[in-house]
């Protein structure tokens, strides 16, 4: 009865800014192609577009897997970076370690993971210093 | 408000997009940082900023902007003009400030979406 789970796998180059965002982007066509709510596209958007930068910004790129099943969209973001080492002050608005040249970019400002877990129903974050970070998030269909 | 009618206000240059100017818009938000746009901004179809990379046309997308105008003369890069094509996104271009720009539109009845 119950359909397979839709699967998705992207990986983010580190080393480009320009081209960051470009998974978020083709996750909002895949959503739309699949005929999910605007509003629960939008939040995917903006919360795996957040979740993407910063893993070109903090932590040198990553990977990207996307799951849609009946009831959620569940968005997985992996990457080897330096880790987080207090994660509940990375959750503070505000708190920010990005260096200037990336807030002439026009981020930075600590706005990025609290924005995620606004938008998303449920968000969990592991992280071990100097291996890297998981950040698993759900929209509920 | 039609897009039109912001290209006469702050007597911008189009640069893609001509075919949406008779598209209605009812709200406009101004930054130039996209982290602050990503978490205040709610339902706002046109972004006025002064900062140009590519990530200003996927904030826009992201969002489910219109329209995107470019302040102080600047000009958006080829990419970016692709990226804006692609994703069905107006961009010009006006010589005034943010300041005097928002003004002028809010001016003209182009609200910020709050309270309206
Ligand atoms: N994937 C990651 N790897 C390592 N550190 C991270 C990662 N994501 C976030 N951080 C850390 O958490 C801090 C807060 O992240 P957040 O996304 O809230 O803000 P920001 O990215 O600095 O700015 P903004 O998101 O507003 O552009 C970052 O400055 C960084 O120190
Ligand atoms: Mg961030």
């Amino acid at each position: 009865m119950s359909e397979e789970a839709l699967r998705f796998h992207f990986d983010v180059d580190g080393d480009d800014f320009t081209s960051a965002g470009q998974a978020s982007v083709q996750v909002k066509k895949l959503l739309r192609e699949l005929g999910v709510s605007t509003d629960v596209i939008r939040r995917v958007s903006i919360a795996m577009y957040e979740g993407e930068i910063n893993m070109v910004i903090h932590a040198g790129g990553g990977k990207a897997d996307v799951i849609v099943d009946e009831t959620a969209v569940t968005i997985v973001l992996t990457d080897e970076g330096p880790g987080i080492p207090n994660i509940a002050q990375a959750m503070q608005e505000g708190y920010s370690t990005a260096p200037d040249n990336v807030r002439s970019l026009g981020f930075g400002a600590g706005m990025g993971l609290p924005n995620m877990k606004r938008y998303t129903d449920h968000m969990e974050i592991e992280s071990q210093l100097g291996q890297g970070t998981v950040i698993t998030m759900r929209v509920d269909l | 408000m039609e897009i039109r009618q912001i290209q006469e206000v702050l007597e911008a240059q189009m640069i893609v997009g001509e075919d949406s100017l008779d598209k209605d818009v009812h709200s406009a938000c101004g930054s130039d940082m996209m982290s602050d746009v990503l978490a205040y901004v709610k339902d706002q179809a046109v972004l006025l900023t002064g900062l140009v990379n590519a990530q200003v046309i996927r904030t826009a997308q992201m969002m489910d902007m219109i329209c995107v105008v470019f302040v102080r003369s600047k000009q958006p890069t080829a990419d970016m003009v692709e990226l804006a094509q692609e994703a069905g996104i107006t961009l010009m271009s006006t010589k005034k400030r943010m300041y005097e720009a928002c003004g002028l539109l809010y001016a003209s009845g182009l609200g910020n979406g709050a309270g309206a």
